[in-house]
């Protein structure tokens, strides 16, 4: 790059850009400084600090038991997700078969089709089984949420994979499933596990389809917090949610380091 | 070819296929099917089929009202989302390398931090004794406070801080694989930063733009926490709509009807926005890139 570069947005540009990370911070940092009110309702500005209800978020277990649920749920349907999604990323890289294109287009449909509509077609189906407010539901509903996610950046490590490199496995004499295993699997690792990671946050993040399959015994934290926020807004919403932020800012800069994130979230791969 | 070579895409496809039959393609049909039954407050579901729901819906002036704020809403917040979002991702592409990715990370970072968070820290910015209001007050702007919360502009406020990261990101990408060489050739040959930016930048990010558009303006119109966050009880739009239905008032065939006329909407805003806006924006930006009438 050029030296010139630093200097290349004009005055105008870099007072925009402020406003606009000023908007984009608002509303987390607001939600950050209010955690820390000694007072029994939320308002800023307020005297004092105090860890009032940072600790009263160990004296509620309903946000902790949430918050595990949720991390389970997420684990289980980012990997059933991944089973899934991976072979189906080899064979529409790989081979072209008939129904192709319809398959990527259905794969990759739960984008554009609303939660809310998904979440009614879920409840209503589901309770046909004794399915709605059941683990194994949200885990079904998650797993259609996050697979386009897996699938793009799945797909993303494939495109980017030399199909020679197999063929030459193959041609040593390594069959179909010791080249995957041996070759394939290793070379599109980063795209997994972005993938997983995008997965599971997703699903971790997930609303709108959980509000409609959960239950007193299957509640996820957006669906926990959600409800509470529903009730009543008092300063534990800010220290739960101000929690939430930290642990997301945490994982995020880990997640920096060796997957950039905007690539995690185009799945485009950038020189 | 064998014929096991010729299984294997199948085999292949096997799992995520009935994956998505069983949780998707199935379900949905049955949303379908749900919303032609009528309902009985006391019977429950009816057996007859019908189109009586769309019927109630299409002659319900507040499912007029809701539909027309819910596409109001999307429309407003997608405007806004590109006049903001495009610019952004230009600045942030011309920052110095060193700036560029932690900028980026403070902008697509909130992406991962749940949208009920979000909704509840713009909860507490727009309350009436919230800080905005506050500072409102402070500069002695006629009127202060202002009632903010549970109105359209705080769900078009809530839904631009959900979504122009999307249209910053799509961009972002596009710019990616902008060749900085045609950048330098324009402003050797005398263009202006801002001609720079409307006649080679814009016409080559169009694809970005356009994907973005699209995308916030199907989310905005099927988001539900930030209108039922935001917006409170009162201002429905489709999806609060048919949320109700389902989990209040358990009129399960009238929320069907009512999920199924949100999606058609939405796809034929999407089929619409494709076949029209998009192809005809790439011509004839095509045409100015290559130098042809602007």
């Amino acid at each position: 790059m050029s030296g010139d570069s630093s200097s290349r947005n004009g005055p105008l540009a870099l007072a925009f850009h402020a406003l606009f990370i000023a908007f984009i911070l608002a509303p987390l940092v607001v939600v950050i400084a209010v955690s820390f009110t000694g007072q029994g309702y939320l308002a800023l500005p307020f005297d004092g600090l105090s860890l009032r209800w940072w600790r009263a978020i160990g004296d509620n277990p309903r946000f902790l038991e949430s918050f595990w649920y949720s991390t389970r749920l997420g684990v289980t349907a980012a990997t059933i997700s991944a089973l899934i999604a991976v072979p189906a990323a080899l064979a529409i890289a790989r081979w072209r078969f008939p129904g192709r294109g319809a398959l990527v287009a259905i794969l990759a449909s739960p984008l554009m089709i609303p939660h809310v509509v998904l979440g009614v077609a879920l409840l209503r189906f589901f309770s046909g089984f004794g399915l709605s407010g059941s683990f194994a539901g949200l885990v079904a509903a998650h797993v259609i949420v996050i697979t386009p996610y897996m699938l793009r950046l799945v797909g993303a490590g494939l495109s980017g994979l030399d199909p020679r490199i197999e063929r030459a496995a193959e041609s040593l004499g390594a069959d179909r499933f010791t080249v995957f295993r041996r070759v394939t699997l290793p070379l599109i690792a980063p795209g997994l596990a972005g993938g997983w990671i995008l997965a599971f946050v997703t699903s971790f993040d997930e609303l709108t389809v959980s509000l409609f399959l959960a239950s007193p015994a299957a509640n996820p934290l957006p669906v926990q917090l959600f409800n509470y926020i529903d009730q009543m807004t008092d300063p534990l919403v800010a220290s739960v949610s101000a929690a939430l932020i930290l642990v997301t800012a945490l994982v995020l800069l880990g997640l920096d380091r060796f997957y950039p994130i905007d690539r995690l979230l185009t799945g485009e791969r950038r020189a | 070819m064998t014929r096991l070579d010729r299984l294997t895409p199948a085999l292949l496809t096997a799992p995520s296929a009935l994956v998505y039959a069983a949780a998707l393609l199935v379900p949905l049909a049955g949303v379908l099917a749900l919303s032609l039954h009528g309902f009985d407050f006391e019977k429950g579901v009816l057996p007859g089929w019908g189109l009586a729901n769309y019927q109630d819906l299409f002659t319900d002036p507040l499912f007029g009202e809701a539909l027309a704020r819910t596409f109001r809403i999307a429309g407003l917040t997608t405007l806004i989302c590109l006049l903001v979002g495009v610019p952004e991702a230009w600045i942030i592409h011309r920052m110095d390398p060193r700036w560029r990715g932690p900028m980026l990370l403070v902008v697509v970072g909130p992406l991962l931090v749940s949208v009920v968070v979000r909704n509840f820290g713009w909860m507490v910015l727009l309350g009436t004794n919230g800080l905005v209001n506050q500072t409102l007050t402070a500069l002695h702007l006629p009127g202060a406070p202002y009632r903010l919360m549970f109105t359209e502009l705080a769900v078009v406020i809530g839904l631009v801080h959900v979504m122009v990261p999307l249209v910053v990101l799509s961009v972002w990408a596009s710019l990616g694989r902008l060749d900085p060489v045609l950048e330098r050739a324009a402003t050797s040959l005398g263009a202006g930063r801002f001609t720079v930016f409307t006649r080679i930048v814009l016409p080559n990010v169009m694809p970005g733009v356009m994907a973005g558009a699209l995308m916030v303006f199907c989310l905005s119109a099927s988001a539900f926490a930030t209108p039922a966050m935001l917006g409170g009880k009162r201002l429905k739009v489709v999806s609060s709509m048919t949320y109700n239905e389902f989990l209040n008032t358990l009129n399960w065939p009238l929320g069907a009807a009512l999920a199924t006329v949100l999606m058609a909407a939405i796809l034929l805003a999407t089929l619409l926005w494709t076949r029209l806006v998009e192809k005809r924006a790439l011509r004839r930006l095509g045409e100015v890139a290559q130098g042809g009438p602007a």
